[in-house]
């Protein structure tokens, strides 16, 4: 008799970001491969997951690869899409697919955005800062495109691990909050290290003609954080809670604005 | 001349630090920091307190403003705030929970 159905053998490898591990399946070893690459450092290819995605490629883009991203929540499912991809994900299954074609970016944005949601949700957040880690306390340095998240971290001496120059994965814990390192990069184009440390300050980023800290009002402080966060989301209820964190983070962590020229000695001023 | 209730939106979220009351629209993610009048209107924004009655007794009381231009300002800053879905406006007080000192937590 014919064979209707073939098995179709799925490949896999985690991707831990943050102490959050997701395992990516998909049938394609090249396209593993590839992710193997861009996430090295973040990957292994076994172990437990706390989600799992299956991974669909199509070999020809969408109708619309220039639409913006979407983000919205139904019946306890969240439906992903940009121009270059589709994806859902149910948290109370743990489970989600993604379908795009064999490029390492799409589900580089599906990453992002689904690490927002489990942060939001934890009173953490992505924000568009590099951070880095000296004397066992990490640092963050906000700001928007061109402010000198890449400068500071092209500047930063031997002794400070480097963990993004683009976007920090900030975690709530205990009283306080943990910086983790991230793949997610900026112009440096190089990884972050995979390790974490208590968030000791935010420094919102200027440049200037000399190196120094200024105050910053917790009004501005609160501000600044939340037009530097990641967040996608449509959805009334985590927006209210992303707001709230912002409030709770700027009550726990000093915020100043660092002026900086841009020269190495700026770092005399860190740590 | 007809009376304007105005009631807070439930669905923003809103917090007040060192006298800056921050609203974020839970629609679209947009901050709004409220200058005082504005805050003063929306703390008093309570469904059931006419705008003139809250101009009479919180802003002019406040403000050396003439009652009829600060309820005209009132007036126009209430509409500003029910376009961004802020604030809601109705001819008819409107019965709504809201907190009581316009804080979302």
């Amino acid at each position: 008799m014919t064979q209707l159905t073939t098995e179709t053998e799925r490949l896999s490898l985690v991707i831990t970001i943050g102490g959050m591990p997701v395992r990516i399946n998909a049938v394609d070893s090249n396209f593993l491969a590839m992710l193997q690459d861009r996430y090295a450092g973040y990957v292994n290819s076994s172990g437990e997951a706390e989600i799992e995605f299956d991974v669909d490629l199509t070999a020809s883009p969408f109708a619309d690869p220039d639409a913006d991203v979407r983000v919205s929540q139904h019946n306890g499912r969240w439906a992903l899409e940009r121009g270059d991809f589709r994806a859902e994900w149910e948290p109370a299954r743990r489970r989600g697919w993604i379908r795009q074609t064999a490029n390492p970016y799409s589900i580089d944005a599906v990453l992002r955005i689904v690490h927002t949601l489990i942060l939001a949700r934890q009173g953490g957040f992505l924000l568009h800062s590099a951070s880095a880690i000296r004397n066992g306390k990490a640092f963050l340095f906000a700001g928007v495109s061109e402010a000198g998240k890449t400068t500071i971290s092209r500047l930063a001496p031997p002794d400070v691990t480097l963990l993004t120059d683009e976007i920090s994965y900030v975690r709530k814990q205990n009283q306080g909050y943990v910086a983790y390192g991230t793949p997610f990069t900026g112009e440096l184009a190089k990884l972050g290290e995979n390790v974490s440390a208590p968030v000791s300050a935010l420094y919102l980023l200027a440049k200037g003609a000399e190196n120094r800290i200024d105050a910053v009002a917790p009004g501005e402080a609160t501000r600044s954080l939340l037009a530097n966060l990641l967040f996608f989301a449509e959805d009334e209820d985590l927006v209210q809670t992303i707001f709230h964190s912002a409030f709770e983070f700027v009550n726990r962590v000093p915020v100043s604005r660092l002026t900086f020229a841009p020269d190495a000695r700026v770092w005399e001023l860190i740590g | 001349m007809t009376k304007l209730y105005v009631a807070r939106n439930p669905r923003v979220a809103a917090r007040s630090l060192d006298g800056e009351m921050m609203i974020m629209s839970g629609r679209d993610s947009t901050l709004f920091t409220l200058n005082k009048t504005a805050t003063i209107l929306w703390q008093s924004a309570d469904g059931h307190t006419s705008l003139d009655e809250i101009v009479e007794q919180r802003i002019c009381s406040e403000f050396a403003v003439e009652p009829a231009m600060a309820l005209q300002d009132a007036e126009t800053l209430a509409r500003e705030l029910a376009s961004h879905e802020i604030l809601n406006i109705s001819e008819q007080p409107i019965a709504q929970k809201t907190p009581v000192d316009g804080e979302s937590r």
